[in-house]
């Protein structure tokens, strides 16, 4: 499935949020989403799984997303979003399993399918020994993978994830990754928006750099990470480096103040 | 500990649902033996028939359908807000049907026809979920909805005792304090057939969101994702619950805490699931209100003690429980 935007712009009371944003996702494709806080990265990601209404022109597979039903987009575009909030003590495996909530008939009982999905996802996050715990039982890791369970879980052609591996340790950063890496190998189209400029550059196929709400570059890691630009947008000095597996972006200091503060 | 499997509770609560039904059909001042009620029941035995389907039968069903719809729209809220302090009051559904009360009381309708107090407390609930609609607009969060509830709630209540400060009726008063006490005592078979299909209506449109609201588990974004139409499924739950808890409260007053508290000591017991937590709910709020009718002839049969006031009692204390679990959790 391919989905893309044409002259996206989006506004949320008089605000102009997103505009210009000209982008498309290919299939086999991990796609990172790069930018300061407040660039859009967010809302750009909301808009993409057809949450929020929005100006120009937005395609799945060449067919307006509006023009899906919330069921027919919910088999396609799977969303991770920030808020790890969950309201009452479910069991993981009951967690994950909400992510075939729209492959399920009305009073329907969970199919093969259903099991099998949510099997897999407990294994691919490496959750099986916790299946059975309640959710208000487990660490802030353990949290945010059984909500990437969820998501693998739905088996979307496209994965739209809102900072992924925030809070995360190297390990279970590393581990995430690796799984959106997997997915997009096996021909899934996977957009993470991500802070770690060494993990996005050594694992992503490709980077989209927001700032402001407009898309000031985008292209291979290497051409998109270059000191000049994160300098321009993050306002930092990095240190830059590279090894056979790509780039290794350290941010060392800032390079001015933040426009925030000398207000 | 293993958790009772699902069928096995649903089960379990379907039968002392029905066991306290017909217990619910054998308390009562005339003293009818256990075979000549049921036999009279479906019989034509004169004046215990008579007693059994005018009387008895009435109370039964409506404490079985009242207790039903308070549960599981209390369930229904608390998923959908995600917040275990939630039930129909938030909406404001209650206190409009008592002001509808109080206009019929007041303008004397209430004497002309039995039916005219439900039916202008039924039009109160109705007008008050419109006016909950309209305030709430078409953001996707939970607050909007408690808002224009509280905000309903306040001018309902303000108006209630605006019309009762300039009653010149001086038994009004006392009648709107008794009927918001809530009773299911003195109801007719026309009070059910009033109030049933609205209920019906309620519970089938409000069965057709359980997996909504076990989407709503991980927050409003997460449950649009997953396919949940987010301002169709929350105009179905107002609506729904305006009906059902309008019809039910039209007939039996204000019955408080069923809503608040059967959802609060069923949720572990399904494993949180929402969806669950709704056919768990309805039967354990029949469960509830039957008992405390139960309790209310068989305590004080002479005081002719309110039912509301019987599940407040009950209820008061499982909230202080409620909130100090809530501060034990956020403590640790």
């Amino acid at each position: 499935m391919k989905l893309s935007a044409r002259d996206l712009a989006v506004r949320v009371a008089n605000r102009t949020i997103l505009q210009a944003i000209d982008l498309t996702l290919e299939p086999g494709e991990f796609v990172g989403l790069i930018g300061p806080n407040g660039a859009g990265k967010s809302t750009l990601l909301r808009t993409l799984a057809g949450a929020l209404p929005h100006g120009g022109e937005l395609t799945l597979d060449n067919r307006p997303l509006a023009g899906y039903s919330a069921r027919e987009r919910a088999r396609r575009i799977g969303y991770l979003g920030q808020d790890r909030h969950v309201a009452w003590p479910l069991i993981v495996a009951d967690v994950v399993g909400l992510g075939r909530i729209p492959y399920r008939a009305p009073l329907s009982r969970e199919s093969d399918a259903d099991r099998q999905a949510v099997a897999r996802a407990l294994r691919l996050t490496n959750l099986e020994d916790l299946a059975s715990r309640p959710s208000d039982r487990l660490s802030g890791g353990e949290v945010a993978r059984m909500l990437l369970a969820r998501l693998i879980a739905q088996e979307t052609p496209i994965l739209l994830a809102d900072e992924p591996i925030a809070g995360l340790d190297p390990a279970h950063q590393l581990a995430t990754v690796q799984i959106f890496a997997d997915m997009a190998r096996a021909g899934h189209t996977v957009l993470a928006s991500l802070h770690d400029l060494t993990l996005a550059g050594r694992w992503c196929d490709r980077l989209i750099l927001l700032e402001g709400g407009r898309i000031v570059a985008q292209g291979a890691p290497e051409a998109v990470l270059t000191p000049e630009r994160i300098a321009e947008t993050y306002g930092v000095e990095a240190r830059f480096d590279s090894d056979a597996d790509g780039l290794i972006v350290v941010p060392l200091r800032l390079v001015r103040q933040q426009r925030r503060e000398v207000r | 500990m293993r958790r009772l499997p699902f069928p096995a509770l649903v089960a379990l609560l379907a039968l002392l649902t029905a066991v306290l039904f017909a217990s619910s059909l054998l308390v009562g001042p005339s003293d009818i033996r256990i075979g000549d009620a049921f036999g009279a029941l479906f019989g034509n035995e004169g004046v215990t028939t008579m007693v059994m389907r005018e009387i008895r039968l009435p109370r039964a069903i409506l404490g079985v359908c009242v207790g039903a719809t308070l549960g599981l729209s209390g369930a229904v809220l608390q998923g959908w807000l995600r917040n275990p302090l939630a039930d129909a009051g938030v909406l404001g559904i209650g206190s409009s049907a008592a002001l509808g009360a109080v206009i019929a009381i007041v303008s004397g309708l209430a004497y002309a026809s039995p039916l005219a107090l439900p039916v202008s407390a039924l039009a109160g609930a109705g007008l008050a979920a419109i006016l909950v609609f309209a305030l709430a607009g078409q953001g996707e969060g939970g607050n909007g909805l408690i808002l224009a509830g509280v905000a309903v709630a306040s001018l309902t209540s303000a108006l209630t005792a605006l019309t009762l400060n300039l009653s010149a009726n001086p038994f009004a008063t006392l009648e709107i304090v008794f009927w918001s006490m809530g009773s299911l005592g003195d109801r007719s078979l026309d009070h059910v057939y009033l109030a049933l299909p609205f209920m019906a209506v309620g519970w089938l449109l409000l069965a057709s969101v359980g997996r909504s609201l076990d989407a709503m588990t991980l927050g409003a974004e997460t449950a649009s994702s997953l396919g949940v139409r987010l301002a169709w499924v929350r105009a179905i739950i107002l609506f729904a619950t305006a009906a059902a808890v309008g019809g039910a409260t039209a007939v039996t007053g204000v019955v408080g805490f069923v809503g608040l508290v059967v959802p609060h000591v069923l949720r572990p017991l399904v494993g949180s699931r929402p969806s669950r937590l709704m056919v768990a709910s309805a039967l354990g709020g029949a469960t509830l209100l039957t008992m405390a009718d139960l309790a209310v002839r068989l305590i004080l049969p002479s005081r002719d003690l309110k039912l509301g006031v019987v599940t407040a009692i009950v209820g008061a204390p499982f909230f202080f429980r409620l909130i100090l679990h809530e501060r034990r959790r956020s403590m640790r």
